[in-house]
C-alpha cells in the first residue's frame, strides 16, 4: 500500500505541488492523468524517494520514507521497479546486462540462473532474442520493453510507469498497454500509471487520479471518472482546450476541489 | 549566510559543501567495500592504461625541453654536468606530478563529467537509484580508486621516460659527459623526491575523479548542461591541481624536515 499525505514540492518560486493525498491499494492499478507540466511525474519520483517533498509524507507498506537518507531508501526501492518515460537504459549495456543489472546487484546467482531469468522476462515482455542488442540499436517500443524487463526481473510488489505510451504510435501504445496488463496480471504487481493518454488510462487502471490545480482534484473508477459531468473533469478527458467550447459545460470551476467519485 | 544566497560566493561555498559531502560518502563507501572489483578493473583500464600514450609523450618532451633549456644556461657557468640532476629533481617533486595530472585532468576528468553528466541528463542516474543502487557506490567509488591508484603510476611512467629522454637528449644531442650525468643523477635525488611526487599524484588523482564524478551528477539539464559540466570539471580539477601543489610543496617539505630533525 502507498499513501501520500499533504505532499507539497516547489523547485524554487515554483509550486508544483501543494497538498497531494493519495492512498493506492496493494493490488489496484492505479492511474494518475493531469496535464503536461502538472506534477504527475514528480508525484511519481515521490513514490519512490527519487524526490524529497517540502512538506508533506509518503508511506510505502506503512513506513515513512519521506525522512529516510539515501542508505535507508535502498532497502525500499527493493520493493519497486521503475519505468521512464525515455527508459532511461544504461547504453553502455547490452540489452541483456541492463535487465540483468538489478539480479547481478543484489542476488547470489550464477550467470546460468542469471541469463535463463533474463531469458524468461524478456519473453514476458515479447522481446526474445534481444540479449545481445545495444539499446541504440532499438525503437522507442523495444527500449520501453527492455526497461520494463529490467524493472520487473527481481519480481517488485509495485512497478511504477511513468508515461509508457508518450511518443509511440497507436498500435504499439496499444500492446505497451497490453503488458502493462499482462505484467499486473501473471505477477501479481500493484501498479502505478501516469499518463495523459486517455485511452490508456481507461484500458490499465482500476483506480483513476486527477491531478489539477496542483492537487488531486478527483479520483474514482475509469467508468466514473469518464462518466463525469464536472467541468474539469471533462475538459481534460474530451481533450478541448477552451472549456468554454464544451458542450456539457456545466459551470466554471474556479478552486480545485477533490471529487470522490 | 543569508545574504550570500545568490551570489556567487554563496553558489561557491554550496558546491564545495555538496562536493565535501560526496567525498565523505565515498571516502565511506571505499572502507565498506560496496564496489565492484569488475567495474573497477574497467576504471583502471579506462584511466591508466588508455592514458599512457599522452602521459608518456607529455613526460618525454617535458624532460627534453628541461634538459636542452638547463643545459643551455649551465652551459654559461661551465656546469653542463648537473643538467640532468636538475632534470630529475624538477621531474620528480614537481613537472612529473603535476603535468601527468594535468593531461590526465584533461582526458579522464572530462569523460567522466560527460559521462555521469549525460547519464543525469537521460535519467540513468535515476533508473540506478530505482533499482536500489547508490550512484556513489556504482559510479564514484570505483572512479576515485581506480584514479587513485592510476595516477602515481603513470607518474612514475611520465618520470621515468622524462629522465631517459633528458638524458638522451643530453649525451647524444647536447655532448655532456654520461658519467658525470649519472653521477650527479644518483648524488642529487633522493627517495624523498620520489615519495613526495608520489605522495602529490595520489592526491591529484583524488581530485580529478571526485571533481569529474561531482560535476557529472551536479550538472544542468541538456547538452548546454553537460558541456558546461565537461568543461568546468577540467578547469576546476586544473586549477586546484596548480594551487594545491604549492601547499603540499609547503607541507610535505615541512612534514620531512621534521622527520628528519
Amino acid at each position: 500500500m502507498i499513501e501520500v499525505r499533504k505532499l507539497t514540492k516547489s523547485f524554487g518560486n515554483q509550486v508544483i505541488l501543494a497538498g497531494v493525498d493519495l492512498r493506492i491499494e496493494s493490488g489496484e492499478s492505479a492511474v494518475i492523468i493531469g496535464r503536461s507540466g502538472g506534477g504527475k511525474s514528480v508525484l511519481l519520483k515521490h513514490l519512490i524517494g527519487l524526490l524529497q517533498p517540502n512538506a508533506g509524507d509518503v508511506f510505502v507498506d506503512g513506513e515513512r520514507i519521506t525522512r529516510m537518507n539515501e542508505r535507508q531508501l535502498l532497502r525500499v526501492r527493493r520493493k519497486f521497479g521503475m519505468v521512464f518515460q525515455g527508459a532511461a537504459l544504461f547504453d553502455s549495456m547490452t540489452v541483456a546486462e541492463n535487465v540483468a543489472f538489478g539480479l547481478r546487484r543484489h542476488e547470489h546467482l550464477t550467470e546460468a540462473e542469471i541469463a535463463c531469468r533474463v531469458a524468461a522476462t524478456l519473453d514476458l515482455v515479447d522481446l526474445p532474442g534481444t540479449q545481445k542488442k545495444k539499446p541504440a540499436e532499438l525503437s522507442g517500443g523495444m527500449r520501453k520493453r527492455v526497461g520494463l524487463a529490467r524493472a520487473i526481473i527481481y519480481q517488485p510488489q509495485f512497478v511504477l510507469y511513468d508515461e509508457p505510451t508518450t511518443g509511440l504510435d497507436p498500435i504499439v501504445s496499444d500492446s505497451i498497454d497490453q503488458l502493462i496488463i499482462r505484467v499486473r496480471d501473471q505477477l501479481n504487481v500493484t501498479s502505478v500509471v501516469v499518463t495523459h493518454d486517455m485511452r490508456s488510462a481507461r484500458r490499465v487502471g482500476n483506480h483513476v487520479f486527477l491531478l489539477h490545480d496542483k492537487k488531486v482534484y478527483a479520483h474514482g473508477t475509469p467508468a466514473e471518472l469518464f462518466g463525469s459531468q464536472d467541468a474539469v473533469v471533462r475538459q481534460f478527458i474530451d481533450g478541448v482546450a477552451d472549456a468554454k467550447e464544451m458542450p456539457q459545460f456545466i459551470e466554471g470551476v474556479t478552486e480545485a476541489k477533490e471529487i470522490v467519485l | 549566510m543569508n545574504f550570500l544566497a545568490g551570489t556567487w560566493v554563496g553558489k561557491w561555498l554550496v558546491g564545495l559543501g555538496r562536493l565535501a559531502v560526496m567525498t565523505r560518502d565515498a571516502v565511506a563507501s571505499c572502507l565498506t567495500f560496496k564496489a565492484s572489483r569488475r567495474d573497477l578493473l574497467y576504471q583502471i583500464y579506462f584511466i591508466g592504461i588508455k592514458s599512457q600514450a599522452v602521459v608518456l609523450v607529455t613526460g618525454a618532451f617535458t624532460g627534453m625541453v628541461l634538459t636542452a633549456q638547463t643545459y643551455f644556461q649551465f652551459h654559461k657557468i661551465k656546469m653542463d654536468t648537473a643538467t640532468l640532476a636538475v632534470v630529475g629533481v624538477s621531474m620528480c617533486d614537481e613537472l612529473g606530478p603535476v603535468l601527468t595530472a594535468l593531461m590526465v585532468a584533461g582526458r579522464v576528468g572530462a569523460a567522466i563529467a560527460a559521462e555521469i553528466g549525460t547519464m543525469r541528463v537521460t535519467e540513468q542516474i535515476d533508473a540506478l537509484r530505482t533499482l536500489a543502487t547508490h550512484p556513489i557506490d556504482y559510479l564514484v567509488v570505483p572512479r576515485l580508486l581506480a584514479s587513485m591508484i592510476a595516477l602515481p603510476l603513470l607518474t612514475i611512467e611520465s618520470i621515468v621516460l622524462g629522465i631517459g629522454a633528458g638524458y638522451v637528449v643530453g649525451t647524444q644531442l647536447l655532448g655532456i659527459d654520461p658519467a658525470y650525468i649519472y653521477y650527479n643523477l644518483l648524488k642529487h635525488i633522493g627517495d624523498i623526491d620520489v615519495v613526495f611526487g608520489l605522495v602529490k599524484s595520489f592526491f591529484y588523482g583524488g581530485v580529478i575523479a571526485l571533481i569529474g564524478c561531482y560535476k557529472g551528477m551536479s550538472c544542468g539539464m541538456g547538452a548546454e548542461g553537460v558541456g558546461r559540466a565537461t568543461t568546468e570539471a577540467v578547469v576546476y580539477s586544473s586549477i586546484t591541481i596548480l594551487i594545491s601543489n604549492f601547499f603540499l610543496t609547503l607541507v610535505l617539505q615541512h612534514l620531512y624536515l621534521m622527520m628528519i630533525s
